[in-house]
């Protein structure tokens, strides 16, 4: 065999993974046909061990192999030729460890821009050069794009990001905790705290009730829901429909304020801590989380038909920033950038736990443009509202459960682990790969942003410039999620 | 037309009148009181707390509430207002609460009232932030803390600014921009560092891809801690600096 096939946070022997040459594994990995979640380098003394984690979405498996590259070794035949979708992965790999994919298309670097960079430059009498950022003109991360147009129109974008980059996996080996995953990405706290505890659990072979389960997946909904109202917010801002701007942004505010009553904190910090949570949501505050759900669903269901009833607003959201279902596949976007052109991937429903088994995911018509993002948006804060109600209704059953149990502090050595838990923008995924003691020796962050940038690049060609900021809020990416 | 404005008047207003007096709820872990006089250290995964005497550093402080679940040293009120003019006056020590606290916290700089006191134009520089302070410094000007109705705002340049808020550690990436946008504000100006991180490098205070040598070099005229910040708590520390 080829490939370790191995399951959503599955604890698997290091020593399992198969390890073939190079050339071979990209042979493989070609024909395997299959939607890549990791390709990392891990230093091993003098080599370098290269590990391929691909997806199987519709039977919800995970294939992991891997080669090694003797120092000598310092290039290969790179894989982006053949699949597009790689092209991030490779750059990335490339960074961080000098070895070079032969005929990349594009190999630049992702975060650590030292030497002088030359944009891609059109060049015409009528072609002009928009440079914003790394500081942009709102209250959001650092990141630089560059736009070549034609007048109004953006024929090309180009963005260059790493601004961000704060060496967060070298951090989770030296010291790694909960504060610091729910750190990394400070918009998907809890996305990002799960993937986390469940990893380390997985390693440490700790079993947590279901009560701490379902109070986790019912934080993840609300952080999705709250999120989504608040884009909702900034989209309908950045089309001077400022009502929606207004209705949106207090209902937010009521979403968060109710993640305060459970944890104390508005983003759910400190609520998740590895061995369970530390917060219980009795059955006063349920009633109270489900009656604040109701208020939030209604407005939100109001404000949402009577912004889309507005031809104004119609006429600035359909077919404005397309990405085709064909490109999202070959290019590999994930998460809602998928969905909304009409790849259903989805890591709650591909890789379901016992949660999530029984609930119907219905895919909605998507077009790819920023109409069907707002759709998918609102698609989304009402299938949370339902998901947390029926949480909350299951987590009555185990109100006598202990919030947290204890998680051994030791972790399995010489282990391998996929953790992947579907955040707002997509699929957050952990891996880790411990030593002969037990220590994390490699830890590798994968957010759904580090697929989807790209998308916003594609989305925005042939658009108005002025549409740029609607086209970015529609996907609202993240930079730290990607810069690390 | 008729449904905008039947769910106009439906939303009604719900801006929060009495930003200073608002109080926020139980749970929301604020001003931290010491009620030993030894705590383990070990507790903070940050290193916020020390011994000798005990104290907690609120400029390295999540309010993650680790310590206050795992001993009785310490409990967190839900008083939010922790802004301070000077780093040292961060760190809470074991007896001290938080009137004591908040009424020597700020020192009104009578210069900046004069000049700032009906207008504070901000320039926002998010130098490797999570986008959690991100986010609260936006919802700051959302229709419920509404910080507009006093004069601050946040502005899209450095050039029309009158003082720069900085959240995130400060990445190396990010250090050049950030002396640059500071360079670009016009005097008299003001720092204020927002978060944990931008304090004290907070959770990343030992990653190597930080740089800074920003705080070091340059005034800064107010900390504001949390992690992230509450909109409560960065619109008070404005309006009690400028002494409003």
């Amino acid at each position: 065999m080829n490939w370790l096939i191995n399951d959503n946070n599955k604890c698997e022997s290091i020593f399992d993974i198969p390890v073939l040459s190079i050339n071979d594994l990209r042979q493989e990995i070609i024909q395997m046909k299959k939607r890549v979640v990791g390709f990392f380098g891990k230093q091993e003394n003098d080599n370098v061990h290269l590990f391929v984690v691909l997806a199987d979405d519709s039977e919800g498996k995970l294939y992991v192999s891997s080669a090694i590259f003797p120092p000598e070794i310092k290039e290969y035949e790179s894989l982006t030729q053949e699949l597009p979708s790689f092209h991030m992965f490779e750059r990335e790999f490339y960074e961080e460890f000098n070895i070079k994919p032969l005929n990349h298309p594009w190999l630049k670097s992702v975060r650590n821009h030292k030497n002088k960079y030359e944009f891609f430059e059109m060049k015409g009498d009528e072609i002009h050069q928009v440079a914003v950022g790394p500081i942009h003109a709102g209250v959001i991360e650092p990141g630089h794009f560059r736009f070549m147009c034609c007048g109004e129109k953006i024929y090309e974008l180009e963005i260059q990001l790493g601004w961000q980059s704060k060496g967060v996996e070298q951090l989770f080996l030296t010291s790694h905790s909960n504060r610091l995953a729910e750190s990394v990405c400070g918009d998907s706290v809890v996305a990002y705290n799960i993937a986390y505890s469940n990893l380390v659990e997985s390693l440490s072979g700790c079993e947590i009730t279901n009560k701490a389960q379902l109070i986790r997946l019912i934080a993840l909904e609300m952080e999705r829901c709250a999120i989504h109202i608040g884009d909702l917010g900034a989209i309908a801002g950045d089309i001077a429909y400022l009502m929606g701007a207004s209705i949106f942004g207090a209902t937010r505010t009521l979403v968060i304020n109710t993640m305060l009553e459970i944890s104390g904190s508005r983003f759910a910090r400190g609520l998740i801590e590895t061995g369970g949570v530390n917060y219980d949501i009795d059955l006063a505050l349920s009633d109270k989380i489900v009656s604040v759900l109701d208020k939030v669903s209604n407005d939100v269901e109001r404000t949402v038909k009577t912004m889309l009833k507005s031809p104004t607003v119609a006429s600035r959201l359909e077919k404005t920033g397309i990405v085709s279902k064909e490109t999202a596949i070959e290019m590999g976007f994930t998460g809602m950038t998928a969905r909304a052109s009409g790849v259903n991937l989805d890591t709650r429903f591909d890789y379901p736990d016992k949660w999530y088994k029984d609930i119907e995911n219905r895919s909605t018509k998507a077009d790819g443009d920023v109409y069907s993002r707002t759709r998918l948006r609102y698609k989304e804060i009402k299938q949370s509202i339902y998901i947390i109600k029926k949480f909350l209704k299951e987590l009555e059953k185990y109100s006598t459960e202990p919030l947290r149990v204890h998680c051994p502090n030791k972790m399995k050595p010489d282990s391998f682990v996929v953790s992947m838990t579907e955040g707002w923008r997509g699929e957050v995924v952990h891996i880790a790969i411990t030593d002969t003691n037990g220590k994390f020796s490699r830890y590798k962050i994968k957010d759904a942003s580090f697929n989807n940038w790209y998308a916003l690049a594609l989305a925005v060609r042939n658009n108005g410039i002025s549409d740029f900021p609607l086209c970015n809020k529609s996907f609202n990416l993240s930079y730290c999620g990607n810069d690390l | 037309m008729l449904d905008t404005l039947k769910l106009r008047i439906y939303q009604g207003k719900q801006y929060i009148k009495d930003i200073k007096n608002a109080t926020v709820k139980e749970k929301f872990r604020g001003f931290p009181i010491i009620e030993s006089d030894t705590i383990d250290e070990t507790i903070c995964p940050l290193g916020a707390i020390s011994n000798n005497p005990a104290a907690v550093d609120m400029g390295k402080c999540t309010f993650c509430g680790c310590c206050a679940r795992n001993t009785k040293a310490v409990k967190f009120t839900n008083f939010y207002k922790l802004a301070s003019t000077s780093r040292e006056k961060l760190i809470i020590t074991e007896g001290m609460n938080e009137k004591d606290f908040y009424k020597s916290a700020i020192e009104v700089n009578k210069e900046i009232k004069k000049i700032f006191g009906h207008s504070l134009k901000l320039r926002q520089v998010s130098a490797g932030g999570c986008n959690g302070c991100e986010m609260e410094l936006n919802a700051c000007s959302n229709v419920n803390f509404d910080m507009g109705r006093f004069g601050i705002d946040f502005m899209a340049s450095p050039r029309h600014a009158d003082g720069l808020v900085i959240t995130g550690p400060i990445s190396e990436n990010m250090a050049f921009a950030l002396e640059d946008c500071y360079k670009s504000t016009p005097d008299p100006k003001i720092v204020i560092l927002t978060g944990a991180c931008a304090i004290s490098g907070g959770i990343f205070q030992n990653s190597q891809k930080l740089n800074r040598e920003f705080i070091s070099k340059h005034k800064i005229d107010l900390y504001i801690p949390g992690c992230p910040v509450h909109p409560l708590t960065f619109i008070n520390a404005l309006l009690d600096y400028l002494g409003i």
